[in-house]
């Protein structure tokens, strides 16, 4: 980097710095703790409170809900060194995201890479302004980790596809405006080779979802159903059945979205939150010496993943990156993140055992801790993960 | 800053492999180890060693070094680690000259920076007193005799203690074991009267001594920095030494795990390659995901010395603590997956075994550095 590129730099982050502090309300300047604390954007959506509203709308304004996607489709036209001095910064005084959504995190990268210039102009602006929720039809009954033997059927019938089938664990699938779904338009075709990845309204004629009871007594999952139901062909994205391909490009980055679930700087440390509840001894250790060594061996390892997440996007940046590595990302991420949890419920002890009362905010922590089980098995199991390093960046036999 | 290399370090990490890969493979090692060499290193290789500028690699410019930083001195060590490579590197010139180029007053430092950089004076820290790395605990005496001071004492895992030139002594000028104030940084020449240097054969064929210090005297013009004031000089000191093994262990574990997925990847067992069994499979990727976590702590905590050594001491503690996991797993997964082979002395993968032990103990273990990063946020 010259001089004046890092002089230039060093003015971005002043700016930036000095607006955020100008513009992001001190509400939206902790972690978020519950579900209303996230904003998702869509049709339907409401503001939990005001500060969470302008905060969005000012961030919106200025492209930043998607700093890096180009300026013509809404983003904020942030270069890679930018964008990452915007995060840093954001994250310095512990900023929340303005809008969360898998239209950002998943489908945005993939129609940028393979979409044509008509899809992008029609999906990526609402995206950015959080006007449409997307959900992801990719998982189906039969279809768990060996994915590409989905079946849900697209049938050709003049300028339209006609989908029948189902899937399941589609993420807020009764929040969503539209879908982005993985459909065989070719059944005599190998299973990977008869994939097509389609975009379609969710309030299209003949899609009706039910959501699952999970084992937190939450229903973020749904199961989804298509009964003919007509799409343009025009909604494909990429090659009808080269749908693998945007699936599995998809995936790398829903795999480091998940990933990134296993390391919170922000918020308070889990040393504290343990000497809360367990107490402290004269010299103010944690009156437990087995949990503080399990909470220190997890404050080590979160913070080398965190280092391992900087450097993965500064590997990329420099086109060094393998494209792989997400799936290394997502199974240490996961795995830590469900480590993060048993230490928050032993930590707590018969305090994180309420599942109703005002006190444990409706049970707030164990039914997390219950929904962290999920993430070693969404997107791809670990087991899966550690098959695709094995296959992809060891180039083991026969993995 | 990028977690990545910049051109220039990737062009020193390719000429530093270039040279250790050729003149000083695992071979090396085991050559010196079998003929009993009396120094344990090659003084030779050392030479050519301090010509490419290596062994002045911290040392400023203007003292004859190059004027590097911790993350080109992390990325020869690393290289180091890859080849195990037995060197007076790491004492001399990223601990010894570190001690020197931050607490060193003028004279001291145009004295002895020029003659490491020329590769002609080796030096060494000499710690730890006990069986663990404890720098507090620190209990060899130093009382003031007439103008200077009488040393008293006995150290343990003095690295290249037994060929060093100089000794930079950590010292109690007063209070008691455990305290920080009165720690005191001595330059001791080991042919003084009252030194006694035993050679310590290592576990990993390296070079270390114990040193015994009976009423050493030296004179004022000895301390190292301020009297009884040395415990933030060696705290930084310390940190550097720990991020240059940390980089070295990565190299090792990275070494040993190619070399294992090597042998996954060659060695038929049931008619199959035993890379195609699935537990063999994900124990490896485990451990890929390990490595790489590992060098982006060790990459983050040497940029971190770089920007600023007094801040760095958390991110060398978990640098320090996941190299010792880490090169802990890779060494045991290395010797298991090569079964049988692995056991035998003729194979290489046990010195990568035994070296990690002597790291994982060389300035604190991973118990000590997670304890440290504990007590650092305040449970």
């Amino acid at each position: 980097m010259s001089d004046s590129e890092t002089a230039d730099l060093e003015t971005f982050r002043a700016e930036t710095r000095a607006w955020l502090e100008a513009n992001c309300p001190p509400e939206m300047r902790k972690p978020a703790t519950s579900d209303a604390d996230v904003f998702w954007g869509g049709r339907n959506a409401k503001f939990s409170s005001e500060p969470q509203r302008i905060w969005f709308e000012r961030m919106r304004d200025k492209g930043w809900t998607v700093p890096d996607w180009p300026k013509e489709y809404g983003g904020g036209g942030l270069s890679a060194a930018e964008h990452k001095v915007l995060r840093a910064e954001m994250g310095r005084i512990g900023a929340r995201p303005p809008l969360s959504s898998f239209g950002i995190w998943m489908l945005g990268p993939a129609l940028l890479k393979y979409g044509n210039e008509a899809q992008k102009k029609e999906h990526l602006p609402n995206i950015a302004a959080g006007l449409i929720r997307w959900c992801q039809g990719y998982s189906e009954p039969n279809a768990g980790s060996d994915l590409a033997s989905l079946q849900t059927r697209a049938e050709s019938d003049g300028d339209d596809f006609v989908i029948t089938g189902s899937k399941i664990w589609t993420s807020y699938a009764n929040y969503a405006d539209w879908i982005f779904c993985l459909v065989r338009t070719d059944p005599a075709a190998k299973k990977h080779d008869g994939i097509s990845f389609i975009l379609f309204d969710m309030t299209s004629k003949g899609v009706t979802t039910k959501p699952i009871l999970l084992i937190s007594g939450y229903s973020p999952f749904c199961e989804t159903f298509f009964d003919g139901v007509r799409v343009p062909k025009s909604h494909v994205v990429g090659t009808v059945n080269r749908g693998w391909d945007v699936a599995k490009y998809l995936l790398q980055h829903e795999r480091a979205m998940i990933s990134g679930m296993g390391e919170r700087g922000v918020g308070r440390p889990l040393g504290q939150i343990a000497a809360d509840s367990v107490g402290t001894d004269a010299q103010g250790k944690l009156d437990d010496s087995m949990l503080r060594g399990k909470i220190a061996s997890f404050d080590v390892d979160e913070a080398a993943l965190a280092a391992c997440a900087e450097r993965a996007v500064d590997l990329a940046k420099a086109g060094q990156a393998h494209p792989a590595f997400s799936s290394a990302m997502k199974y240490y991420g996961t795995e830590l993140n469900k480590r993060r949890y048993e230490i928050l419920m032993s930590a707590g002890g018969v305090d994180a055992l309420e599942w109703e009362s005002e006190r444990s905010k409706q049970g707030a922590r164990p039914r997390a801790w219950l929904r962290t089980k999920a993430n070693s098995i969404e997107g791809g199991t670990t087991e899966v993960m550690l098959g695709i390093v094995a296959k992809r960046i060891l180039d083991l036999p026969g993995a | 800053m990028a977690l990545v290399l910049t051109e220039e370090q990737s062009m020193l990490r390719d000429s530093a492999r270039g040279l250790i890969s050729d003149k000083a493979p695992v071979s090396h090692l085991r050559h010196l180890r079998d003929s009993k060499d009396p120094t344990g290193f090659s003084k030779e290789f050392w030479h050519s060693f301090a010509e490419m500028g290596f062994a002045g690699l911290l040392v400023p410019e203007e003292f004859g070094g190059s004027g590097l930083g911790f993350v080109e001195a992390g990325i020869v060590m690393e290289e180091i680690g890859r080849t195990l490579m037995p060197s007076p590197f790491l004492a001399t010139s990223v601990v010894a000259a570190s001690a020197l180029n931050r607490g060193g007053n003028a004279a001291q430092k145009s004295e002895f920076l020029p003659k490491i950089s020329n590769g002609s004076l080796l030096a060494t820290l000499a710690i730890d007193e006990g069986a663990k790395h404890r720098p507090l605990q620190t209990s060899l005496q130093a009382v003031r005799a007439g103008n200077g001071f009488k040393l008293s004492g006995a150290k343990a895992l003095v690295v290249d203690g037994h060929v060093a030139d100089l000794l930079i002594v950590a010292a109690r000028t007063a209070g008691s074991a455990g305290e920080r104030d009165g720690l005191t940084l001595f330059l001791v020449n080991p042919k003084a009267k009252g030194v006694a240097v035993e050679r310590t054969i290592m576990v990993d064929a390296h070079n270390a001594a114990r040193i015994e210090l009976a009423n050493v005297e030296v004179n004022a013009d000895s301390v190292l920095g301020e009297v009884d004031q040395a415990a933030g000089l060696l705290d930084g000191v310390l940190d550097i030494g720990r991020g240059a093994v940390a980089a070295e262990m990565v190299g090792l574990s990275d070494e040993v795990f190619g070399r294992t997925v090597e042998y996954l990847k060659s060695r038929k067992q049931f008619g199959k390659l035993i890379g195609e069994f699935q537990a063999l499979q994900h124990r490896a990727a485990e451990l890929y995901v390990d490595i790489e976590i590992t060098r982006a702590a060790v990459m983050k905590a040497l940029q971190a010395l770089d920007a600023d050594v007094a801040k760095a001491a958390s991110s060398v503690a978990v640098a320090k603590a996941r190299a010792g996991t880490t090169a802990t797993r890779a060494v045991q997964e290395g010797v298991q997956m090569h079964g049988g082979m692995g056991m035998t002395d003729q194979f290489d993968i046990g010195f990568f075994m035994k070296r990690a032990r002597v790291c994982e103990e060389l300035f604190g273990d991973a118990n000590y550095h997670t304890e440290q990063l504990a007590r650092a946020r305040g449970y």
